[in-house]
């Protein structure tokens, strides 16, 4: 069972190498902002694989945690972070 | 029983490992940037929820199955709408060039 | 070779591919997105090598909060690109790799050069745990054992935020910092603003929870605490508070106050500054952390959103 998993981990890690390949590579900027979704999935199943065959049960917070950042990751570079400069159309109406 | 649940967690991860497969496949293979979000938040969020279904069995207590669960909810309104605002800019990007 | 070696060569490889194309590639945007990528991946690492509390907060400070910060730098360095006209030259260049390259080796010489097995405290850590009554050994050295050093590590957040408050021009001081947000509000946006704050707030307190004994703690949680409130902020639904708030400028305060409270009563009335008794221990250090996880949540927000810029009527 361990060697099952572990071979599973190591699948999905090189999946998700891949992934990160070509989506880094572009061309646009939209490509890029994938990246925080797929590391957020990809990254999660790897370490609930990873707790399971080290018998680390608090590898599931740290996915916990992931999940919800890797969200509000992805809203930030869709955001291009907290300087609405080009959001998302009707934002960065800042009057000073 | 521990046969069974055995059982179900090798097919439900191999079955998830296939579906990280078809994603990778997809965001390497289609041309434009729509099809590659569909390929990413489709079967990556397929991928996850059967790890998950397949770690259920394995899970040590009944809370660290809800924990499994809810993060592939997370996972899946992740995925649901941050596809949406990414293919958004994607679109104002197009429209701008 | 076995299958788990296997594994940890993928991942080193992974993060060692993506950290050198994070230095490689030109445009600060992909730059930015690589090294969050980045930041993710190496909580990978850190579960690997058993050091779970270490993950959490990579997770929570790289994946989350240090995407926003770089990019909001980027955002700036932009807007300010045409009058920087001057590119560094091949010279500096060089000798900026040079230096980087010397740094990196002399890293890696240190960690070959430890004796083995290391020195370490852990045992004392360990047997020591009874005076506490918390399970998790990390939060034992935090806020027992090395209370001082996680103190100090508070006023030098205070600090920091004092230091970011300075940039403030003169027109806008007391005011709110960053813009305004404003969004459509049947966006998307909003809507995961609306949904993902109180489910990231039961997390954080959990992850602060259970840090007594297992892997978390007041830093991580508070962490998590920053990214919803700044979420809802980017989503237009909340706006930054005047840095002249009295309440806000108490929060800042609580977490390095009350330790300070605590560590002068131990040296007042018991063995020595930052002394618990033993029977009154887990509550003293509770009580810190509670408070801690609001100052550490308010701090890291606003050291994101930067010095004030607009008055606070606006």
């Amino acid at each position: 069972m361990t060697e099952f998993l572990t071979a599973a981990v190591g699948f999905i890690l090189a999946m998700l190498a891949l992934g990160l390949v070509s989506i880094l590579r572009g061309p646009g900027d939209a490509d890029r902002m994938m990246a925080a979704q797929l590391i957020g999935t990809g990254g999660i199943a790897t370490l609930l694989l990873l707790g399971t065959v080290a018998n680390l049960p608090a590898a599931i917070d740290v996915a916990l945690t992931l999940a919800l950042l890797a969200t509000f990751a992805s809203i930030a570079f869709v955001k291009k972070g907290l300087s609405s400069l080009e959001a998302d159309g009707s934002a960065s109406t800042e009057t000073t | 029983m521990s046969l069974l649940r055995d059982i179900i967690t090798i097919v439900a991860v191999s079955a998830g490992a296939f579906f990280f497969l078809a994603g990778t496949v997809g965001l390497l293979r289609f041309p434009d940037t729509l099809t590659r979000l569909h390929a990413l938040t489709k079967a990556d969020n397929l991928g996850l929820g059967l790890v998950v279904l397949g770690l259920l069995p394995q899970a040590a207590s009944l809370r660290d199955g809800f924990k499994l669960v809810s993060i592939w909810l997370l996972g899946l309104l992740a995925g649901a709408t941050v596809s949406q605002l990414i293919a958004r800019a994607a679109r104002q990007g197009e429209s701008a060039r | 070779m076995s299958i788990a070696t296997i594994f940890e060569i993928v991942l080193a490889a992974v993060v060692l591919g993506l950290g050198i194309w994070t230095i490689v590639v030109r445009e600060t945007y992909s730059a930015t997105v690589g090294y969050v990528a980045y930041g993710l991946l190496v909580a990978l690492i850190w579960v690997r090598l058993d050091a779970i509390d270490v993950a959490l907060t990579e997770a929570a400070i790289g994946g989350g909060l240090g995407g926003v910060l770089l990019l909001g730098a980027a955002a700036r360095l932009r807007d300010s690109e045409p009058t920087v006209a001057d590119a560094p030259g091949k010279a500096v260049r060089v000798c900026a790799a040079i230096l980087s390259a010397l740094t990196a080796a002399a890293l890696a010489g240190a960690v070959l050069v430890l004796p083995d097995p290391a020195p370490t405290l852990a045992p004392a850590a360990a047997s020591n745990a009874w005076a506490t009554s918390l399970a998790n050994p990390v939060t034992n050295v935090l806020m027992a054992f090395r209370a001082m050093d996680t103190m100090l590590e508070k006023v030098v957040l205070l600090l920091a935020i004092i230091g970011v408050w300075s940039l403030t021009p003169d027109s806008a001081w007391g005011g709110r910092p960053g813009p305004r947000h404003q969004a459509d509000p049947h966006s998307v946006l909003v809507f995961l603003a609306r949904l993902l704050p109180p489910i990231g707030i039961v997390v954080g307190i959990y992850i602060f929870w259970t840090g007594a004994n297992h892997p978390g703690g007041a830093f991580q949680g508070g962490a998590i605490l920053a990214a919803m409130w700044l979420l809802a902020i980017m989503a237009g639904l909340a706006d930054t508070p005047p840095v002249r708030s009295r309440w806000l400028r108490l929060v800042l305060i609580a977490g390095p106050g009350l330790f300070l409270v605590v560590g002068l009563a131990g040296l007042l009335f018991g063995a020595a500054f930052l002394s618990y008794p033993p029977a009154q221990a887990k509550p003293l250090i509770l009580g810190i952390e509670v408070a801690m996880i609001l100052t550490i949540a308010a701090t890291l927000g606003l050291l994101l959103a930067g010095a004030p810029e607009r008055s606070a009527r606006q």
